[in-house]
């Protein structure tokens, strides 16, 4: 019943495509994690206008489909006829939206940052004010206050939410597909299409989304263990033995 | 204005506010029954549901839609094969609900169950203790409490779910997106046509959290807050 030619031969291509996949998946957390973290600063802590003007980019970036968001940037860019000049005169920045692997970075990497943002936001503001009291107690400025009590407490309190960003982030990337990218979906786009087996094509896909989506549980399950350890309940000696 | 294409944009609206509002039907029931089959004292029922939440939160949207929407046409065919029955086309509409719906579901099955074990136990026991049948027992205590604490996870979920009604244009399906798409190329204004499909998801997206803002004021009355 199976046909397990589908999946055999195209083998390669499912593995080229799961590293794409993860490739965009990890920098693009990366990149929109770094950016969050002085924008949910702002967020919280800056002047009004300022908290809200990132107010309206988390909005618009949490309110609109992350597949439009990738065809604005991929197909919409190139009708300005501004921005064909710069393709034109070869100004390597602007060549970054041309390229299908880059709009889908930029695309990532932007919605993302705007879901953390507000994630990191929610943490800050829960800091409990003991804390602060304390810091300006010792005589931190604001900026030392920020760097060494704010943000590494946010950063702890906002593991479990982030870590149900990463595996949103890590399943979105599946759009990449339809910007011609042959990501582990597209490679099972592919697959199916030439073979015409729906089930085995997108099945094989899906388990291994599957088992990456495991492991990025896993690893995030090891990392509260690390900077969440205190909130775990304590074993007790009975239930150890 | 928009070229001639505002009422073709406006059918595509229509069409995505229907995939999101029916597939959200379908998937607070399979919630409800997901959550049930979950809490459930036979495992026979938990098993299923178990697999049901793991399986569908392991993969992405778009993998489940292309598989039900290329996979149902081949399973469809061979069932009407052997029943002899006429060529039967899954209609992209009817593909896109039902995926939409049944991921949905699952994510809606974690939510009810955190809600129904929110209640505490001593009120239903009550219930009992003044002769309620069970069905009242559930209507009159277990849901309307229960409701209140899934509210904000099912603003969340929806909030999730009216972003991935996109995803049908993918399969093919004539929603905003696609004809956003279509109309895009050829005026060769792509640009404007998906601020357009951004401005009406905004929209939508806005309007449902003042909708849940309210439900949550309407099903959380008497309840006293701590002052945060």
């Amino acid at each position: 019943m199976i046909e397990w030619a589908v999946i055999t031969e195209n083998l390669p291509e499912y593995a080229a495509g799961l590293w794409l996949t993860l490739q965009l998946t990890v920098i693009s957390l990366a990149a929109g994690l770094l950016l969050a973290i002085p924008l949910a600063v702002l967020r919280t802590s800056g002047a009004a206008f300022v908290s809200r003007g990132v107010w309206a980019y988390t909005y618009f970036f949490r309110g609109t489909p992350m597949l439009v968001q990738l065809l604005l940037v991929y197909y919409g860019l190139g009708q300005f006829e501004w921005v064909q000049a710069r393709w034109a005169e070869g100004n390597s920045l602007w060549l970054v939206f041309r390229d299908p692997y880059g709009c889908a970075l930029v695309t990532f990497a932007l919605n993302t940052c705007a879901y953390t943002t507000e994630i990191l936001a929610g943490a800050l503001r829960a800091t409990p004010h003991g804390e602060i009291e304390a810091a300006q107690a010792c005589g931190m400025s604001r900026l030392t206050m920020i760097r060494r009590i704010l943000v590494p407490g946010a950063l702890r309190r906002a593991l479990p939410a982030y870590s149900n960003e990463a595996i949103f982030m890590l399943h979105g990337t599946a759009i990449a597909s339809t910007i011609t990218l042959v990501d582990l979906t597209g490679a099972a786009r592919n697959a199916y299409s030439q073979h015409f087996a729906p089930f085995e094509a997108f099945i094989f896909a899906g388990l291994i989304y599957m088992c990456v989506t495991f492991a990025l549980v896993g690893l995030f399950r090891l990392a509260e263990r690390r900077w969440l350890g205190h909130l775990q309940a304590r074993k007790s000696r009975q239930a150890r033995a | 204005m928009l070229h001639g294409y505002l009422p073709s944009l406006l059918d595509g609206a229509w069409l995505t506010l229907q995939v999101a509002v029916l597939s959200l039907a379908l998937a607070l029931l399979l919630g409800l029954a997901g959550a049930s089959a979950k809490l459930s004292r036979i495992a026979l029922f938990r098993a299923p549901a178990l697999a049901y939440t793991t399986i569908v939160r392991g993969i992405p949207d778009l993998v489940m839609m292309l598989l039900v929407f290329y996979g149902g046409q081949i399973g469809i065919n061979e069932m009407t094969d052997r029943l002899g029955w006429g060529y039967v086309d899954v209609n992209p509409f009817a593909a896109g609900v039902a995926t939409l719906g049944f991921i949905f579901g699952a994510y809606f099955t974690e939510t009810f169950r955190g809600a129904f074990l929110a209640v505490p136990a001593g009120q239903l026991e009550a219930g009992y203790a003044y002769g309620m049948s069970r069905w009242q027992v559930f209507s009159r205590i277990l849901f309307p409490q229960m409701l209140r604490h899934a509210l904000p996870g099912l603003g969340n979920n929806w909030q999730v779910m009216q972003k991935s009604t996109a995803l049908v244009s993918i399969i093919g399906l004539s929603d905003l997106t696609w004809l956003a798409d279509q109309a895009g190329r050829s005026t060769h204004q792509p640009f404007v046509f998906y601020a357009v499909v951004c401005a009406f998801y905004l929209a939508m997206t806005a309007a449902s959290g003042i909708l849940f803002r309210g439900l949550e004021r309407r099903y959380s009355v008497g309840i006293r807050r701590v002052a945060a």
